[in-house]
């Protein structure tokens, strides 16, 4: 079939040669690309010279040397030494630590309460089974905010510590926060963090090791129990080392306080509550379908071949579920640690709240958003980094 | 041996499958000793929780009182607390006298979500005029200026409206941006796949708040001097890009399931990118994701909470600014429980809606 009887657009050979490159795609989508750059880059510019206009107009100074000016105010839980005399880069380092203070505790507090629903959850217990899903749902669907105030207002209408709930003797709750016993500061303590790193450092290896003997003389032994030997057993030898150091700062109450043990404050204990609970309902779904994600077949069959219940948990089930938890878990701990910025509405002193102090101050509103979403992208990115090296430790070998 | 001799000496009979509410339970709460003694745990713990709750919200409870002594001299909850301070906190600092304006605004609301939540009104013809003329009445009712109606300022909205509002805003608002986004991230052209990652996973790096504070305090000063952009509006467009940036990344997924023979389909047919994309490609995306989708709806709904921390008077903020009333402001669980209440019966229904479009889209109904 010929289509020469089609009339040809551009019949004189340059114009048609012109005209090819005019509607090729290449051309085309260079002249796109370009344009979109063209007009990011004068938006940008347009936005930036307004915003350097509108702040010389008001007065207001650029740049970061402001970190290094006195803050002037008080900040009331550090973790590091820190005045009103100090700076308010000392200030913003102050805060950073207590958000990373706060969500590291959160995602220990999520995890082992998101773990035991979502197993729970799972369980063949009927019973058991709705009563997870009815705390699921219910902590899933209010917002983290409601849920951190209601925290904080119940505990600042708890009974005065002379009133304080006892818990079991280990500490006390009123409206003064959360009082627990704590070990007296000791220099164990600081070998027994060192014999942890190392024993989590070795179990790596250790485990590879156990793995091959395992495969070389077909004597099975689990490789868990190793690490957990190591990883339990070197800080509890570095105690007993030191001669095994027992004694205990255990609160008592003085009137109108306590003496002794450790003071989680109202506003950190609020937040915690309010931003782990939140998240260990989004951590027992992600945990929950990491275990139904092994077919019944498999589990069946390991049955059939006369496996015992705690062997096909362990080598059926739970690799096929880390693998499956891991990712979405991943970004749990991160929406967890951004969440602990509304730690403004409880007064807790993290890097917003403080930034918040700091933008109100100087009027540097710029600088100082900038920092939190600097500090915070940091956060995120890292754990991120994190969680993917460990993702692919326990993702599908394939050869 | 034959099959048949072994089958005689089988004496074993065919496992029996008895049904029935004692089988049941034999088999989900007593299949075993542990079992058995886990089951009459639990059942024991919530039957004491159960009981407490039942005595405190119903039993003990003062449902109507105008004096919050009656309240403190029961041992039950005080439910008097929400019928005292309900219009505070369902409508903010909104004129007292103009409250029956928010629920006209409300009732209208709700006709026209659940009217499009059905599919038998999936249609152009019906969901554009109904959506005009929603957004008019609704715009009017909250403004007032006309038809005699007191104008009120934005600055005066709060409560459930302001909810409704930021929420439905930020979605509608954030949809188109989230499909351009997601478009963006899955384009040919490297520049707008840079741009589109660079602002998509920025966003989604930092919290939401550090977001409204661009829009309060930052945003101001992008503008020439002397130009203003309203702060409500400003918050809601701020809410509906982090949204956006969230929900990019599900339609993302959507379009990544797209098969590969659909384009070339499209591509043979000599149909351009935005036919192929808006006739070929979107329908189809947005589909598979229509049930991801409402999760981050539904995180949409929770999000707006979070302006009680620039001052906004949402429900929450409402709350607990009533809250502060020294009568009343012991029954601060009651309160907050409504207000939580309120929430729960929102993001449960949606997502049940959405498990019945996921079963739709399982049959392809849709």
């Amino acid at each position: 079939m010929s289509f020469s009887h089609l009339p040809i657009k551009g019949s004189s050979p340059l114009r048609s040669q012109f005209a090819g490159v005019l509607y090729s795609q290449a051309f085309r989508s260079t002249i796109y690309q370009v344009a979109m750059a063209i007009f990011v880059l004068f938006a940008g510019y347009y936005l930036y010279s307004n915003v350097m206009e509108n702040l010389r107009a008001q007065n207001i100074a650029t740049g970061f040397r402001f970190l290094s000016e006195v803050s002037q105010f008080q900040i009331g839980e550090t973790l590091i030494e820190y005045s009103a005399r100090d700076t308010y880069f000392r200030a913003l380092l102050v805060g950073l630590l207590n958000t990373l203070a706060v969500s590291a505790v959160g995602i220990v507090v999520a995890t082992v309460l998101g773990f035991s629903v979502g197993i729970a959850r799972t369980s063949d217990n009927w019973l058991l089974g709705k009563l997870a899903r009815f705390y699921v749902e219910i902590v899933r669907n209010i917002p983290v905010i409601l849920q951190v105030i209601f925290w904080s207002v119940v505990i600042r209408n708890l009974p005065a510590p002379r009133g304080a709930f006892e818990l079991w003797g280990a500490g006390f709750l009123s409206n003064r926060g959360l009082t627990l016993a704590m070990p007296l500061g000791h220099p164990s303590h600081f070998w027994m963090l060192m014999g942890l790193i190392a024993g989590i450092i070795l179990s790596v290896g250790a485990a590879k090791l156990v793995r091959r003997r395992n495969e070389k003389t077909g004597k099975h032994v689990d490789s868990l129990w190793v690490s957990l030997a190591l990883i339990v057993g070197l800080p509890l030898l570095v105690w007993l080392v030191f001669g095994a150091p027992l004694e205990m700062s255990v609160p008592q109450r003085t009137g109108f306080s306590f003496s002794g043990g450790s003071t989680l404050s109202p506003e950190f204990v609020a937040l915690l509550m309010g931003i782990s609970i939140y998240a260990s309902g989004f951590i027992a779904e992600i945990v929950r379908s990491g275990i139904q994600a092994t077919p019944r077949g498999q589990i069946e069959a390991a049955k059939t071949i006369g496996l015992k219940p705690w062997f096909i948990t362990r080598y059926i089930i739970m690799p096929q579920a880390l693998r499956v938890i891991v990712p979405p878990l991943t970004s749990q701990y991160v929406s967890l640690s951004k969440n602990s910025s509304i730690a403004v509405v409880v007064g807790y002193p993290d890097l917003v709240n403080i930034g918040n102090t700091v933008m109100n101050q100087t009027g540097q509103a710029v600088e100082a958003v900038a920092i939190m979403m600097i500090v915070y992208l940091t956060i995120s990115v890292a754990t991120s980094l994190v969680m993917n090296f460990y993702n692919r430790l326990v993702a599908i070998k394939e050869r | 041996m034959a099959q048949s001799e072994i089958l005689e000496q089988s004496t074993d009979l065919p496992p029996v499958f008895a049904s029935g509410p004692v089988q049941w339970a034999r088999r989900h709460l007593f299949s075993s000793v542990g079992q058995t003694l886990l089951t009459l745990f639990v059942a024991a713990v919530s039957a004491r929780i159960l009981w407490f709750v039942l005595n405190w919200a119903v039993l003990d409870a003062v449902w109507f009182a105008t004096d919050p002594q009656a309240c403190r001299d029961a041992a039950g909850a005080c439910w008097a607390v929400i019928a005292e301070k309900h219009r505070p906190i369902l409508f903010g600092m909104y004129p007292y006298d103009q409250h029956w304006r928010l629920v006209l605004f409300i009732v209208i609301y709700l006709a026209t979500v659940v009217a499009s939540l059905t599919p038998a009104c999936w249609s152009r013809r019906i969901l554009l005029p109904l959506w005009a003329f929603a957004v008019g009445a609704m715009t009017i009712l909250m403004f007032g200026g006309v038809f005699g109606l007191p104008y009120v300022p934005t600055s005066e909205w709060g409560g459930l409206p302001l909810t409704i509002i930021l929420f439905t805003g930020s979605v509608l608002f954030g949809m188109p941006i989230a499909v351009v986004l997601a478009l963006g991230r899955r384009s040919p052209l490297p520049v707008a796949r840079g741009l589109s990652v660079i602002f998509i996973e920025s966003l989604r790096g930092v919290p939401l708040i550090t977001i409204l504070f661009v829009a309060v305090n930052i945003f101001p000063l992008f503008l020439p001097a002397g130009m203003e952009v309203n702060k409500l509006l400003r918050i809601t467009l701020s809410i509906a890009v982090f949204f956006a940036c969230y929900q990019a990344e599900v339609i993302r997924g959507g379009l990544q399931a797209i098969p590969r023979g659909q384009y070339e389909a499209a591509a043979s047919l000599n149909m351009t990118y935005w036919q192929t994309t808006r006739r070929i490609i979107l329908p189809q995306a947005l589909r598979i994701c229509l049930p991801a989708m409402t999760n981050h709806v539904i995180a949409a709904m929770k999000n707006t909470s979070f302006v009680i921390i620039i001052g906004l008077f949402d429900i929450l903020t409402a709350t607990t600014a009533v809250m502060q009333d020294p009568l009343w402001r012991q029954f601060y669980i009651e309160a907050y429980l409504f207000v939580a209440l309120i929430y729960l019966v929102f993001g449960l229904a949606l997502s049940s809606y959405a498990r019945r479009v996921e079963s739709w889209v399982a049959v392809g109904r849709i």
